[in-house]
């Protein structure tokens, strides 16, 4: 099965490269655009049948090295 | 002193603070490459600065999972003194040696430059010997943050190592050169036997680089 996961920074955690692309996107003309936050995107293919076990791997890949959860959160998606 | 220099792929400050341990404590300090798994009685474990892995993932992620860590983490834990410098210091933070983490620089810029930085805890092996020392610092992620609470322990603890100052001692925004929360430069542990800084003293620690005030962190350590 193949898992997509989401990093990206904690709410509370300024994101000075989302600010500086809302202001390009502004720039470009792009109304409405009021708050930009970016992240990292993963995909794992994961040899697993059961797709709660899968899930709970996966998180666990994303507590030990995925992400940093001082200053990141993290979604697990499986397809 | 018996001192040991970790190399991972990607470290390049590794020869320089070999030099300097080899200059002021006139003792070579052996070489450990990150794949070993464990290394010999040890008076101060280095963790030098680079990009080991090319900052893949995060930086120092990918360096904390290298075999070595776990021997590092142990003796560590044991009290040895333990000390990450830039790159170094984020591969401290990323194996939990160290509590918080270094985000990109505010300003999303490579800054290499020189900086001073002030003790605020006086009194570990690290810090006892330096009050205001100039060196340079050269990263793109030392950006300090912690979450609140965890900020309180820190400094309940007295765990703040250096603070980005000016070169009066003052610490304010000005001085601050990446956005690191309270300007902090470098932390302890809580038992204070491990140091993580981002500015380098190994890169101003003899007088024909500019500047020695890096040799004040490794007093502690000379024979």
């Amino acid at each position: 099965m193949l898992a997509k996961i989401h990093i990206t920074l904690k709410k509370d955690v300024l994101d000075p490269q989302g600010s500086v692309i809302a202001n390009s996107l502004k720039s470009l003309g792009f109304e409405g655009v009021n708050d930009v936050r970016q992240g990292k995107y993963i995909e794992i293919k994961i040899d697993d049948d059961d797709k709660g076990a899968a899930t709970k791997r996966l998180n666990e890949m994303c507590e030990k090295l995925l992400a940093n959860l001082v200053i990141e959160d993290y979604s697990v998606e499986i397809d | 002193m018996k001192s040991h220099v970790i190399v991972f792929p990607g470290s390049n400050c590794d020869r320089d603070i070999a030099v300097t341990i080899k200059n002021i404590s006139d003792n070579t300090p052996e070489m450990v490459w990150h794949k070993e798994t464990s290394i010999d009685t040890s008076d101060l474990i280095i963790v030098p600065g680079g990009f080991s892995y090319g900052d893949y993932l995060r930086c120092g992620a990918i360096a904390s999972t290298s075999p070595i860590m776990k021997d590092i983490v142990k003796k560590a834990n044991d009290g040895v003194p333990v000390i990450g410098i830039c790159n170094g210091f984020q591969i401290l933070i990323e194996c939990s040696l160290l509590d918080g983490a270094l985000m990109r620089n505010s300003s999303l810029s490579f800054i290499c430059k020189d900086i001073f930085i002030k003790s605020k805890n006086t009194n570990s092996i690290f810090t006892k010997n330096t009050k205001i020392a100039k060196m340079p610092i050269a990263h793109n992620e030392g950006n300090y943050f912690v979450s609140s609470d965890q900020l309180k322990k820190i400094e309940d603890n007295d765990q703040i190592a250096f603070q980005y100052c000016d070169h009066n001692g003052n610490i304010n925004d000005e001085a601050n050169p990446n956005g690191s929360l309270k300007n902090i430069a470098g932390i302890l542990n809580k038992k204070k036997n491990v140091l993580g800084m981002m500015p380098h003293p190994e890169r101003a620690a003899e007088i024909i680089l500019g500047c020695d005030d890096g040799k004040s962190i490794f007093k502690s350590f000379i024979n």
